[in-house]
């Protein structure tokens, strides 16, 4: 499967990096990671490439990082649906100090906007 | 870090618990603060073990016991403002008070078998009168926009609409001036 996994550097999108990764090293999904801006990330770009390509080195996956500029979400949407993904996956949200789930901006543009099926990583 | 807006306006003051009143099935509900003991704790479990799934809102309550028991945990700390409407022995609803850096988070829950009664209003009001007398400056909330009843039991109490960009409204209500101000 072709997967597409968009990550802005929230804490959310990190733990979907790590379980995007895990999961390529099982089931040899065809990955492609894209590094977005996402304004509300408190890691910079840089710092998010490194950590992608450490946990992929780490657990032997071989997957093209791309990073994307322009809004986010339809960054990720175009990306998606012109190159053939079969998924696009993100970061399933932070939750509040009362334990609300909150799913986040770019998120929410993919879910209303996306035509390819979308993955909210827990 | 937060860029939520407040209102400059402070809302009515309500009162505080203990309080009580007949509710409109009339059974008799008393609200008081959370006591702290692991009896009151029991019977919040058991509340939210026999929560309809349908009335979640954003993942809580969640919806197996040791889950419940973790959320409980995190939202019955010392730092955390609990109210609890009982009838008799039994949790009809609760309603919280979270801190989260200069204001706090608030969520409300009526148990299906006390709903339509009367009893939420009576019992945020009570939250809210049990967070201006311990020092509660600001207090938002989320709720999802389809919720009706909770959108507007939260503006009968004085919330206002501070961000209604995400799936969810953002709501938001004043209990106290700020403290730098003057006659404050």
């Amino acid at each position: 499967m072709k997967v597409l996994l968009g990550i802005g550097g929230s804490d959310d999108s990190i733990r979907a990096l790590e379980k995007t990764v895990e999961r390529t090293a099982n089931v040899g999904d065809d990955l492609t990671v894209a590094i977005v801006d996402n304004p509300a990330g408190e890691r910079s770009r840089e710092d998010i490439e490194t950590r992608v390509t450490e946990l992929l080195d780490e657990r032997g996956v071989d997957a093209p990082v791309r990073l994307l500029d322009g809004d986010p979400g339809s960054a990720l949407v175009d990306l998606a649906e012109n190159e053939g993904f079969d998924q696009l996956v993100l970061g399933g949200g932070e939750t509040s100090p009362m334990g609300k789930i909150q799913i986040g901006s770019i998120a929410e543009f993919v879910l209303l906007n996306s035509h390819v099926t979308v993955t909210l990583v827990r | 870090m937060s860029d939520r807006t407040f209102s400059d306006a402070v809302a009515d003051p309500y009162d505080a618990p203990p309080l009580s009143f007949t509710d409109r099935e009339d059974r008799t509900i008393e609200v008081r603060a959370y006591d702290g003991s692991d009896e009151e704790m029991e019977a919040l479990v058991e509340m939210y073990d026999a929560f309809d799934p349908s009335d979640r809102a954003q993942g809580i309550p969640p919806g197996r016991e040791d889950r419940i028991r973790d959320w409980l945990e995190n939202i019955l700390d010392e730092d955390c403002l609990n109210v609890i409407a009982w009838d008799g022995d039994e949790v009809a609803g609760h309603a919280t008070l979270v801190p989260d850096g200069d204001a706090y988070e608030l969520a409300i829950f009526v148990h299906q078998t006390y709903q339509r009664a009367g009893i939420g209003t009576r019992l945020i009001k009570a939250l809210l009168g049990y967070g201006r007398v311990s020092g509660v400056e600001k207090v938002w909330l989320t709720v999802e926009r389809w919720n009706r009843a909770a959108v507007g039991l939260y503006q009968t109490v004085g919330f206002e609409t501070s961000d209604a960009e995400s799936f969810e409204l953002e709501m938001t209500i004043r209990l106290a001036e700020p403290p730098d101000e003057e006659g404050g």
